[in-house]
């Protein structure tokens, strides 16, 4: 399968995802330039971490403007793979392909390590992979990572089974100690009503190599690759 | 033409002896263009006036080959070239610390890719007055937030520092920045113009006004109060240095870059000048090309200013669409402002006239100051300490939860948790376990680096201060496994045209030199920052080293804290009745005196090649060097830094007669604690023997969550961990 991550002047986990894409998970993947329109002949599309634009308004908020989005978008709408790593996520919440938004962490720092995840709906093409209610360790790093929707958003985010993971303890025990930033209802990545858009904040990119601490984050990655095989 | 007086000349930072100087270089009164330029060119900042002649003492080569470059250098394993360098920026900190400590970042990571290299990591060390004066917390804070909202925009990760609080810092504290770069060895360049008719290029922001005299006025003179030196700070802009570097490594890719430099201190006079001159060519500028973001600029200011995330390139003629196209897709300003000539001089145009025309090697070779030196009187005095009357702590645990927790020791994952530390995805050893360990991917080689120096220790005694900043360092490349390689150093000093404050200085070099030297180490960049004073004196000498080391397999890495129960625990090294300059005597006694302790390098050396052997071998499971609070200390730290895996141990003898305090804090140099599983013992004993390194085995490790020395201590791990986990962000509210 074809993978594609996206470069907008800013973005700093771009070769990250490409070298996992292409080293540890060993698919072809090219870059995407933000001014690109034609993304035909790709499976998946990665909105990497980083900074677009230099998000200097609020994360996201420029790069939802850009011309590569305006594909992304339509790419999605049809069913098309689309995975946002933290700004991603971020740039996926402004283009309204997924519902809610981000608020600033709140203890109001940069938050930078390790948390444990708690796989609450292993149904989806990101997760499939794994088991029901597994924990996987996955660093995160933002200072906008504090998820909020309103009551009935998240009632629906419930209802359809679009929380996939969730801030947990080693043991898998979700409470507000074990959220690092605030979120709401311990949310730390969720899909979009067809399952087709995963936007989440930890990075499995970080986590793809046991040398780097965990190789959970793989699990992603693997998953959207059998995924694409099967279909 | 504007008339030159004493008070132009002076309030540009320049002494009546150096306006001489300027006035016999030209045979002419200088324009108001070109005096600026000297001003910048020959402050101590860019110009190492009084340094110089004692910096030569510094070995260029070592135990790995060693490269030096002009704004950088490094060392070459296998086909990979590691550059790094430290710089300081202390006095932007002091004043405005957010910006001041952004734009320190900003700069260290452009003398990195200005060389070809890849920015892969950053590691700060920063020195603050008491976290009890308001001021000294609203410093620290505010540099962090710079730090963090720089480097972690930027992409590149902050993988480790050093934070330490002492009075002699208030009203002047130390931000010294670090970054490591890694390029393909044939793929390096050279901050140097060539190939007459070649273009000289202009790319990044826009320039402004702001930073004029930055490395003159601000970095070159001591604080005095009331002073207000704030728009001589600059303001950096992250996202435009992510999108710098990413056009400049392309750039230079293509094969059509000669020579390239970042404009940093002193800004285009500087990037020209030294361009110029290390090519041995001139360079001839236009003004009127230079992208501006602020109207009626006047020459001299273009020159001077030290506006952010802007470099100089020397493009092949012919090639400058190629060059320039690179940098305008990524929204970048790229211009041809001037070109190399042959006659060796820097010619600056305005309006059609010259304003400006100097040899180039007359603004890049200030004259060289032999400055007297003498040691201060008070040495003598705080180097006494009498132990009889010293009274012992009635309660060892408390003592050491103290010490744990006092702001030098206590863990600092407030600070580094807000750091991006694993971006890049090379990160293997994170902050808070000793040095930080990155892979080299495509290789199975990874380098560890660090950053070191006990300024309390160099106050006492710089000589050997200095040198123990050296051995520290190397310690904690060789607990992760690596084999130490070379420094960099930021030595950050008083005033030097005060005896006593060069004392220190000389002192200092001179035993960074010797020590180097002896243990195989090249230095391979640095940066000197004199005048770091406030109207009390000045702060305390602070030679901050940092290290790269060398780490042939990746997989055989190794972490402070100790992995199983049941292991054996061992100490290498000699244990002595050392107490001055300690950790203890300060936290505990509220002591700053005493002889700092011995070292002796040929041990030093010896101790650490048995350990890095050690861990080759795959005999140990964790190693940790003595320093700063003692043994005690040390063990706690092995015991409780993994947070999921905390392990206790049970020490039941130490070899060591003397005062129990001595024993427990004392902070003899050269020792390791290690952990090994028993059936290694033999091995171990034998590698410490072909070595001639004492060894003692002083326990074990224990699944009961405790420490236990001998009758002293006996703390749950719960409680260790408390004091040395949480309290740091305490001092902070």
């Amino acid at each position: 399968m074809r993978f594609g991550v996206v470069v907008f002047p800013g973005s700093n986990c771009d070769q990250d995802c490409f070298w996992v894409v292409n080293r540890v998970l060993k698919q072809s993947v090219r870059y995407i330039w933000h001014q690109e329109a034609d993304i035909r002949g790709l499976d998946c599309i990665i909105i990497p971490g980083g900074f677009s634009y230099g998000d200097y308004l609020r994360p996201g908020a420029i790069a939802r403007f850009s011309r590569v989005m305006k594909s992304i978008v339509k790419f999605a709408k049809r069913g098309g793979l689309v995975i946002g790593i933290c700004n991603g996520f971020q740039i996926l919440l402004e283009v309204d392909l997924l519902p809610g938004a981000m608020l600033p962490n709140k203890n109001l720092h940069f938050i930078c390590r390790d948390t444990y995840l708690r796989v609450e709906n292993n149904q989806t093409p990101f997760t499939h992979l794994s088991s029901a209610g597994q924990i996987l360790k996955m660093p995160i790093a933002h200072h906008e990572g504090n998820f909020y929707i309103t009551i009935d958003g998240l009632k629906r985010l419930q209802d359809n089974r679009q929380i996939v993971l969730r801030y947990c303890d080693a043991y898998g025990k979700v409470d507000s100690e074990a959220n690092p930033n605030g979120a709401i209802d311990n949310i730390a990545g969720i899909v979009s009503e067809k399952g087709n858009i995963f936007g989440l904040m930890p990075h499995p990119e970080r986590s793809s190599e046991d040398i780097l601490g965990s190789d959970d984050g793989l699990l992603i990655f693997q998953s959207i690759k059998q995924w694409a095989k099967t279909r | 033409m504007t008339r030159i007086t004493k008070e132009i000349y002076q309030s540009l930072g320049l002494s009546d002896l150096l306006y001489q100087r300027i006035l016999e270089i030209l045979n002419r009164q200088p324009t108001l263009t070109e005096l600026a330029m000297l001003s910048v060119e020959w402050s101590e900042h860019c110009g190492y006036l009084c340094s110089r002649k004692w910096l030569r003492l510094l070995p260029r080569e070592g135990r790995f080959k060693t490269l030096i470059g002009e704004d950088s250098g490094g060392i070459i394993v296998d086909g990979w070239a590691i550059i790094f360098k430290m710089e300081s920026h202390n006095h932007p900190s002091q004043v405005e610390p957010k910006q001041g400590a952004a734009t320190g970042i900003g700069g260290i990571i452009r003398d990195i890719f200005t060389a070809g290299a890849r920015p892969i990591a950053l590691l700060d060390s920063l020195r603050f007055g008491n976290l009890d004066d308001p001021y000294n917390r609203y410093l620290l804070k505010g540099v962090i937030e710079g730090i963090q909202g720089y480097g972690n925009c930027v992409g590149v990760p902050t993988v480790g520092g050093e934070i330490y609080f002492e009075e002699a810092y208030t009203g002047n504290c130390l931000v010294n920045v670090m970054c490591i770069g890694i390029a393909k060895r044939d793929e390096l360049k050279r901050a140097r113009a060539s190939g007459i008719g070649n273009a000289i290029i202009y790319a990044g922001a826009s320039t402004g006004r702001d930073g004029i005299g930055g490395c003159s006025v601000l970095a070159s003179a001591e604080f005095a109060e009331g002073e207000e030196k704030r728009p001589t700070v600059q303001i950096g802009d992250p996202f435009m240095e992510k999108c710098l570097i990413e056009a400049t490594l392309e750039a230079i890719a293509t094969g059509f870059v000669v020579g390239i430099k970042d404009m940093g201190a002193a800004g285009l006079t500087c990037s020209t000048s030294e361009m110029a001159s290390s090519g041995g060519v001139g360079i001839t500028i236009d003004l009127k090309y230079v992208p501006r973001r602020e109207e009626d600029m006047q020459p001299w200011e273009l020159m001077m200013s030290e506006s952010q995330e802007r470099m100089i390139l020397c493009v092949k003629k012919g090639r400058e669409r190629d060059i320039c196209n690179i940098y305008s897709r990524w929204g970048l300003n790229a211009v041809v402002i001037g070109h190399v000539c042959p006659d060796k001089t820097v010619k600056v145009k305005h309006n059609g006239k010259i304003v400006a025309n100097i040899p180039a090697s007359a603004l890049t070779n200030p004259p060289v100051f032999d400055m007297p030196y003498r040691e201060p009187d008070y040495i003598k005095e705080i180097k006494k300490l009498n132990l009889s009357v010293l009274p012992l702590p009635t309660d060892y645990n408390s003592t050491l939860l103290r010490i744990l927790a006092s702001p030098a020791i206590a863990n600092k994952h407030w600070v580094y948790e807000q750091y991006d530390h694993m971006v890049q995805v090379n990160t293997v050893v994170r902050p808070g376990l000793g040095a930080a360990v990155l892979r080299i991917k495509d290789s199975k080689r990874a380098i560890a680096a660090t950053t070191d120096c006990n300024s309390r220790y160099c106050f006492i005694n710089p000589y050997r201060g200095a040198q123990i900043a050296v051995a520290e360092a190397a310690r904690n490349l060789i607990c992760v496994g690596a084999q130490p390689a070379a420094i960099t150093d930021c030595l950050n000093f008083g005033n030097p045209q005060k005896p006593d404050r060069f004392w220190y200085f000389k002192s200092c070099l001179e035993g960074i030199a010797e020590a180097c030297r002896f243990l195989g180490l090249s230095v391979v960049s640095g940066n000197v920052s004199f005048y770091n004073e406030n109207p009390n004196g000045a702060i305390y000498p602070t030679p901050t080293i940092g290290m790269v080391g060398v780490i042939d397999d990746v997989k055989m890495i190794n972490t402070q804290s100790f992995k199983k129960d049941g292991e054996l625990i061992i100490i290498l090294g000699n244990s002595r009745e050392e107490l001055g300059g300690s950790e203890y005597l300060k936290v505990i006694h509220r002591m700053v005196c005493g002889e700092i302790p011995d070292l002796d390098l040929s041990l030093e050396m010896r101790t650490q090649e048995a350990v890095l052997n050690m861990i080759r071998e795959g005999l140990i499971s964790s190693a940790h060097d003595c320093s700063e609070g003692g043994l005690a200390v040390t063990l706690a730290e092995c015991c409780v830094s993994q947070e999921e895996f905390m392990l206790g141990a049970e020490i039941d003898r130490l070899p060591c007669i003397c005062r129990p305090d001595a024993l427990l804090f004392g902070e003899s140099q050269s020792r390791f604690v290690i952990s090994a599983s028993e059936e290694y013992f033999a091995r171990i004993k034998q590698i410490a023997k072909e070595n001639n390194v004492p060894l003692y085995l002083i326990g074990r490790t224990t699944k009961v969550r405790k420490l236990k020395i001998l009758n002293y201590i006996d703390l749950p791990l719960e409680e260790i961990y408390k004091s040395w986990y949480n309290s740091f962000v305490n001092y902070l509210r």
